[in-house]
């Protein structure tokens, strides 16, 4: 069994080697592949017979043809499939690509022969992403029409296993529930936030601790709170991704009538009109067979 | 400087477009890439997607689209760079943004953002020649 040290450091091996050795393009550049593109994508056709810049790989791509000697198909190099060979076996079966720069040195006229070679300029060692763990693989590619250079494309894909089966949901965090706060999560679990108070001097305090920050003392008891609140300041999370949550949203630090303040999400307003002073009304959300959670409703 | 005006800090007025099945599909071919989560939604969820996505060479020809819309006929792409993040799938709408944040005598410096609902898809930087001649 290959450890994933082990795997990078095969993977690794691969970086400086050739992608394509003197690719050729399936097709010449030409109107009718030119027509449909724009069409496709709902792009103007360019009026001097040109290939639109950002077509530039398109001229490269083998399509469906895999059998040396047909169409585009004899020009991707061992050492490529190689490595895709090589992750696929490690459970890295699915692709998706993540970044595209292009450099276009001159435009494409229909009639020009493709041809381009291209190396593989690095592979990351193992990440984790949204859609699952795996490796990085960056390609670096000259396109050449009639031989003269027309474009540089840097291309880069995630090969990965994919994270969960389908229809699997992802699970939110739970939270994490010890002696010194067990009250309130068995509080929240019936539909009550509870403050903690001091017995000794009355200082409110939440999130709960086992002592008092201004006087010092263990002793304390609970006040519910009432439920109002108004957002102290607030943060919209757009990266990164937590599976169970759909960014963007808005979490928002609430100051409590009391006095407190909690952090939690707010509801029944899109995440970027949550404004600073809003008032907002505490609920408690029960998902689907999840522990509760404190949540502010806004109040618009 | 340089051509008709282009300054920066210049913003580009926004482009929706529906992102449809028909538009995944047909993007996918015509930029000749079969791989089957462009195409096959069966395929698309066993591999952890829960329907088939715009390709990366859509997405580029999409904010392709966007500049020569905006810059005309006349503008000269020189570089294009996207980076991917949230997948486009069908009955998304994707939002481009746009805004000039350089210019070097005939050339702009274009950022282009186009987001769905959900967040990000593609963030884009594409460096165009404007009106030289």
């Amino acid at each position: 069994m290959t450890t994933e040290d082990d795997l990078y450091e095969r993977l690794a091996t691969y970086e400086g080697r050739p992608a394509a050795v003197a690719g050729e393009g399936g097709d010449p550049v030409n109107a009718p592949m030119i027509r449909h593109w724009c069409e496709a994508l709902g792009h103007p056709v360019p009026a001097d017979g040109t290939a639109p810049a950002p077509m530039l790989q398109v001229w490269t791509m083998r399509g469906l043809s895999t059998h040396p000697g047909t169409a585009g198909g004899g020009s991707r190099a061992g050492a490529y499939d190689e490595l895709l060979a090589l992750l696929d076996g490690a459970g890295c079966t699915a692709v998706v690509a993540t970044d595209c720069e292009q450099e276009y040195l001159r435009p494409l006229r229909p009639g020009e022969r493709i041809t381009f070679d291209a190396v593989i300029e690095s592979v990351s060692p193992r990440k984790t992403t949204r859609l699952g763990s795996g490796h990085f693989v960056t390609t670096r590619m000259d396109v050449r029409a009639d031989g003269e250079l027309a474009g540089r494309h840097r291309f880069r894909i995630l090969k990965y296993a994919p994270a969960r089966a389908p229809g699997e949901r992802p699970r939110r965090p739970r939270p994490v529930v010890n002696r010194d706060n067990a009250g309130y999560w068995e509080g929240v679990e019936r539909h009550e936030l509870l403050i903690q108070r001091c017995s000794s001097c009355g200082t409110l305090r939440l999130p709960w601790l086992p002592g008092c920050n201004t006087c010092g003392s263990d002793a304390w008891d609970t006040l519910p709170a009432c439920g109002r609140g108004t957002v102290f300041s607030r943060v919209v999370v757009h990266h990164p991704p937590f599976p169970a949550f759909a960014p963007p949203y808005a979490v928002a630090l609430v100051e409590l009538a009391e006095g407190v303040r909690l952090l939690g999400g707010v509801v029944g307003v899109p995440y970027d009109k949550v404004r600073i002073g809003m008032p907002v009304a505490l609920e408690f959300r029960h998902a689907d067979g999840e522990p509760a959670v404190p949540v502010f409703r806004a109040e618009v | 400087m340089t051509g008709p005006g282009v300054r920066t800090g210049d913003v580009l007025p926004e482009l929706r477009i529906p992102v449809t099945r028909t538009l995944v599909v047909a993007g996918a071919i015509a930029t000749r890439d079969f791989q089957d989560v462009h195409h096959d939604p069966d395929a698309a969820r066993a591999k952890g997607s829960p329907d088939v996505f715009l390709n990366i060479l859509t997405t580029g020809g999409l904010v392709g689209r966007y500049l020569a819309g905006h810059f005309g006929p006349s503008a000269v792409l020189r570089s294009l760079r996207v980076r991917l993040g949230a997948p486009a799938h069908p009955g998304d709408e994707l939002v481009f943004t746009g805004n000039v944040t350089a210019v070097r005598g005939t050339e702009a410096t274009v950022e282009v953002l186009g987001t769905l609902r959900q967040g990000r898809h593609v963030t884009g930087t594409a460096v165009v020649e404007v009106g030289g001649g």
